[in-house]
């Protein structure tokens, strides 16, 4: 079975501006980013569908400690962005200095854009790297 | 199904870096298992062993296959077992289901890792690559950043103020060095203070240097064997009762369960049911205190407490040492140290110690039903549940 959304396309489609999920025929829950199935009902006839870049940030941390080749991120926030069509997506908070995040964050209403990892000697390739900033 | 039985073990000191090798650990691990059991390395008819990185620390993989060769079960099946910190646990999982088969009398199962060795910049990468690589990572997604997001979570599904919390998750760790103490073979064998806590370094926010546990070296091997086997060997065998285990997707996509870990409570449940026992019924557990916070949430979903509640227990002592269910009094993660492949496996040790009554100053008294949790990555689970057989 051929899978509909591919990590490249939903990647390219993020650089270009556009937050691509799957929308389920059977439940109509909307799955992003894509799987092979619905994560609602693990139902398999999905269709892409272009998503409205808008959610609010349900946790967020500041990270002190980077990975290898990473260090120089640092402090960078990570939040978990519920879209407005229900799914749960990671990216990077900009935005806001990170010396300054606090609860007060969460709830806060975002749009989605983008930047691009590199990737690494681990990751090769470019990955469409979700950012948040507030609406 | 056959019962199955521990009836030797093995762990090395959990330590900061160490110049042995990950086979030269294992093997001394593996030797004082098979020696407690009073078999020999040719009695061995397979080896399940968990490592998860020891391509990136020793530029070793197929582990497996040098470790039998070294301790001298020349030529048995040797599998390895990934499951990112809960791989030995995996391992004993399925060799318990080999055992009870009847396909083998006499397995090895354990793990070994080189995590300190590695250093924090790789040790932090490589413990990346359990997360979701093209969707999750690219935002620098680390572990401490894992437990961070739950507990900042945490703190607002629960309508806990986060200054509260936190000294809730400082207890965790401040129980679990006290308990180090005592054990001769942890990482940190002494006492900190809530004080110590709080005024650590930030790794991820709200977590703190000492909210975390170590990156450590060490290696831990079990011997199973049938029941049969077991009456030859000792007269105080250690029968796995009940096993659990259970996956997710990445973080995110567990979204509205989360802080909870579905997994954890799919796990659990296998292991309760099989076992035929419940939370009421486990007097001693061993849990994935691999964060403070982590502790929190294990102990919720392993039923000991209601959901928003634990640090309340830890505050009141219910997780201590004869109170209502004592937590990780080997030192958990925190002191003992998290070898990670070797961390299910020396749980399991632990258990096996404890209801033998051999535990010295921090023994359970009168234990008899002992589980263990561990946590692999954002979506491996597995639980095992051991009862006292004699």
């Amino acid at each position: 079975m051929e899978y509909k959304l591919t990590f490249k396309d939903y990647s390219n489609a993020l650089t270009k501006g556009k937050l691509l999920g799957l929308k389920c025929k059977d439940c109509g829950n909307i799955t992003v980013p894509p799987k092979m199935t619905c994560q609602e009902c693990a139902g398999t006839d999905l269709d892409p569908v272009e998503l409205s870049k808008r959610g609010k940030i349900v946790t967020f941390t500041v990270v002190n400690v980077a990975p290898e080749g990473r260090q120089n991120e640092v402090p960078y926030i990570i939040a978990l962005v519920k879209l407005d069509e229900g799914p749960w997506i990671m990216g990077n908070l900009v935005d806001i200095d990170p010396a300054r995040a606090s609860m007060d964050l969460i709830d806060r209403e975002v749009r989605v854009g983008f930047r691009v990892f590199p990737g690494d000697k681990y990751a090769p390739g470019d990955r469409a790297r979700p950012v948040f900033s507030f609406l | 199904m056959r019962k199955v039985a521990i009836v030797g073990t093995g762990d090395t000191p959990f330590t900061f870096a160490t110049e042995k090798t990950s086979i030269e650990l294992f093997s001394e691990a593996a030797m004082d298992a098979i020696n407690e059991a009073k078999l020999i390395p040719k009695d061995i008819q397979a080896l399940y062993l968990g490592n998860c990185l020891g391509d990136f620390s020793e530029g070793q993989a197929m582990i497996q296959s040098y470790a039998a060769n070294d301790i001298g079960a020349f030529h048995i099946p040797a599998t390895r077992f990934e499951g990112a910190c809960a791989s030995s646990s995996l391992a004993v999982r399925d060799a318990f289901i080999w055992v009870a088969s009847g396909y083998y009398d006499v397995v090895l199962v354990g793990g070994v890792e080189k995590a300190a060795s590695m250093g924090t910049p790789l040790a932090t990468r490589t413990f990346s690559m359990f997360t979701d690589s093209h969707y999750e990572f690219p935002a620098g997604l680390t572990f401490p950043a894992m437990f961070a997001l739950l507990t900042h979570l945490y703190a607002k599904s629960y309508g806990i103020p986060l200054e509260k919390l936190k000294e809730q998750m400082a207890l965790v760790s401040v129980q679990s060095h006290y308990y180090g103490k005592f054990n001769p073979k942890a990482q940190f064998r002494k006492e900190i203070t809530v004080d110590d806590v709080l005024n650590g370094f930030m790794v991820a926010s709200p977590l703190q240097l000492l909210d975390c546990c170590p990156f450590s070296d060490g290696a831990a091997a079990v011997v199973l064997v049938s029941e049969e086997k077991a009456r030859e060997i000792t007269d105080k065998p250690v029968y796995i009762t009940g096993i659990g285990q259970a996956s997710s997707g990445r973080l995110s996509v567990q979204k509205d369960y989360l802080p909870r870990l579905r997994a954890r409570e799919e796990s659990a449940k296998q292991a309760y049911d099989m076992a035929g026992v419940g939370p009421a019924d486990i007097d001693v557990c061993e849990l994935h205190d691999c964060f403070s916070i982590a502790a929190l949430i294990a102990a919720e979903s392993l039923g000991f407490f209601e959901f928003g509640k634990s640090g309340e227990a830890w505050e009141k002592g219910e997780t201590k040492i004869g109170g209502k269910i004592p937590i990780d009094v080997s030192g958990g993660l925190k002191a003992k140290g998290h070898p990670i492949s070797a961390t299910g496996a020396s749980q399991v040790i632990e258990i096996y110690h404890q209801l033998r009554g051999e535990c010295g100053e921090r023994q359970v008294e009168g234990a008899k039903i002992g589980m263990t949790d561990t946590l692999g990555g954002d979506g491996v689970l597995c639980n095992l549940i051991m009862q006292k057989g004699w």
